[in-house]
């Protein structure tokens, strides 16, 4: 065991250098989702450093395993994975929302002569993500490849009508290459997902349409690395795991708290909460 | 009306394109039976999907299906990829995705079933994405060469097929040019007096109407404008340079269409009237030559407005 405590103990590390990074590209572009992101953290650590077979060096390996951030707002959680997994350079988050740059505010992948490394899709109208993401797990099949397929969704998101259209249908293909993730942090944009429109019983839910499911606490990484590990057992029929997490996870003042869905901390913010990150124990 | 639906053609020239290239995926929405697509789930089933009715998942499934290399025909009726709009924008457009999108039973030439099943607003929906092109062939040759064209072609192509049948248009050794308008009856008329664009079910009676308004001795050419967008502009402005007058024929609304696409390029780059035949209002149920009569789509009424335009200075 100690080898897995010792890695645990890395993803943990990496985790919340990525909790710094959210916040320093949040500010740094004046605008964006911090909220949503920060509790993302975990579960894009464990994916990307742990669990995902992928190359940086090489990100259009045809047999990487597909990451789809369905929850297309969280970016800044994403391009700073990106930046640190060597996808892209770390000095191009700074251009993050800015005129010109790869980094659009929700993922963008580019035209085909000029993808954006580790970007698989554009998202951002929430719900479209896990249709796209069966897509490419039937591929998968068609081509007789082993990779799999990650879309991370919120748990907001799934009020969206398509999200059950392709909850319905995964099972309907055995597609078990197919893991979704809900980070359910409930808040959405304008309140408690609770008090918006109540998705419960969520578990229940996912189960009824024919998946499996694994409930974890989205902020302990060696509960979502075994809920990956165990998935992967899970044959005929596709996985979700859902994330119990909290919005704004890491700095105290946006944490629970509906207003960081989506706007920018100020320089003064941003200095308190990295300090709060980077004094939290490992 | 006799000929052959463009739905059915594209059935078979599916088939045909799917034995030449294995990349070639279907995908339904419980509209199988409509839109043609049932010889080839028989005949490839491995490469068929059927998501039931959920269109928007369709489109993304599609998305995802495309961006891994494959090409997938998503198959519905054309108002209902209308009515997935922003499902398109952002899954199949912004994403460039390679994705075939069939939008059978076009306009008010379905008939009877009436005003929700009939296509009236998705050429004007498709044509604004960037990176959308949009193909709706006149009958069923241009079909079958725009289908083989349609698979080699990189990127979204969103193709408007009949339910009805659609008398042939097109010789038989016909041959499908992307962005090409076909002036159709080639030899006889030089369009000095008036051009009649048409466009998928309307290209028949506009060739018909032109033909009859060369027999009262007028200089009328028909020109069939199967590829939407990009619209074929130069065969835009020569028509609009030879009479100042063009008359577009198509069985979609009003706004946005065929007449909306040849405004465009004619108040940009040309100088003339633009006259549009198109459907007014909502379309009802009804046999498809009794509506094509009611909604002005017929012979005699694209005759009457050819002259009417004619009187205009």
């Amino acid at each position: 065991m100690p080898q897995v405590a010792a890695d645990i103990q890395r993803l943990k590390k990496i985790a919340q250098e990525l909790r710094v990074d959210v916040i320093r590209i949040l500010t740094e572009a004046g605008s964006g989702h911090p909220g949503g992101s920060l509790s993302a953290v975990e579960i894009i650590t464990a994916l990307f450093f742990h669990k995902m077979r992928h190359r940086p060096d090489d990100p259009f390996w045809s047999d990487r395993d597909r990451f789809i951030l369905s929850k297309g707002h969280c970016t800044a959680i994403y391009y700073a994975t990106l930046a640190k997994a060597g996808y892209i350079p770390q000095e191009e988050l700074f251009t993050f929302r800015k005129l010109g740059s790869r980094l659009q505010g929700h993922p963008y992948p580019g035209p085909p002569d000029r993808r954006v490394p580790g970007i698989e899709a554009a998202t951002g109208s929430l719900g479209q993500g896990l249709s796209i993401a069966i897509g490419m797990a039937l591929a998968g099949r068609l081509a007789r490849k082993a990779h799999r397929v990650y879309p991370l969704l919120g748990d907001g998101e799934c009020q969206a009508g398509q999200v059950w259209e392709a909850a319905m249908l995964a099972p309907k293909y055995r597609l078990d290459n197919l893991c979704a993730i809900v980070d359910q942090n409930r808040i959405q944009n304008d309140d408690f997902v609770e008090r918006t429109l109540s998705l419960e019983p969520f578990r229940a839910k996912w189960e009824a349409f024919g998946w499996h499911v694994i409930q974890v606490n989205g902020h302990e990484i060696s509960e979502v690395v075994q809920a990956l590990e165990d998935v992967e057992g899970v044959k005929g029929k596709p996985s979700v795991i859902i994330a119990g997490t909290v919005k704004g996870k890491g700095v105290s003042f946006m944490e629970n708290n509906p207003e960081w869905h989506g706007k920018a901390p100020t320089r003064e913010e941003a200095e308190r909460a990295v300090q709060e990150i980077l004094a939290a124990p490992l | 009306m006799g000929g052959k639906a463009t739905r059915v053609a594209f059935g078979e020239a599916l088939l045909k394109v799917a034995a030449k290239n294995d990349r070639v995926v279907v995908i339904n929405a419980d509209l199988g039976k409509s839109t043609n697509t049932v010889k080839f789930v028989e005949k490839y089933p491995d490469r068929s999907f059927n998501v039931g009715v959920a269109e928007a998942n369709m489109i993304g499934i599609g998305a995802g299906l495309a961006l891994e290399g494959w090409i997938p025909f998503i198959c519905t009726f054309a108002i209902f990829v209308a009515g997935r709009f922003e499902t398109i924008r952002v899954s199949v457009a912004y994403n460039h995705a390679n994705v075939k999108i069939v939008g059978t039973h076009a306009g008010i030439g379905i008939g009877e079933d009436g005003y929700s099943q009939m296509g009236l607003e998705d050429i004007a929906l498709m044509r604004s994405l960037p990176n959308m092109s949009v193909i709706q062939p006149g009958d069923a040759i241009e079909t079958e060469r725009a289908v083989e064209y349609i698979v080699e072609h990189e990127g979204p192509v969103f193709l408007r097929l009949t339910r009805q049948k659609v008398e042939d248009v097109n010789p038989p050794d016909y041959r499908f040019e992307f962005g090409k308008g076909v002036i159709v009856d080639a030899a006889r008329g030089e369009g000095r007096d008036l051009t009649i664009m048409a466009t998928g079910g309307t290209v028949h009676n506009a060739r018909e109407a032109a033909r009859e308004l060369r027999s009262q001795g007028l200089d009328v050419r028909a020109v069939n404008i199967h590829t939407l967008k990009p619209i074929d502009e130069e065969l835009v402005l020569d028509s609009v340079q030879r009479s100042g007058r063009i008359l577009t024929v198509e069985d979609h609304g009003l706004h946005g269409g065929l007449g909306g696409a040849v405004c465009e390029v004619v108040a940009e780059r040309g100088e003339g009237v633009v006259r549009r035949i198109a459907v007014r209002d909502f379309g009802e149920s009804g046999d498809p030559v009794a509506l094509y009569k009611k909604f002005g789509l017929s012979i005699d009424n694209i005759v009457a407005e050819a002259k009417k335009l004619l009187k205009t200075k």
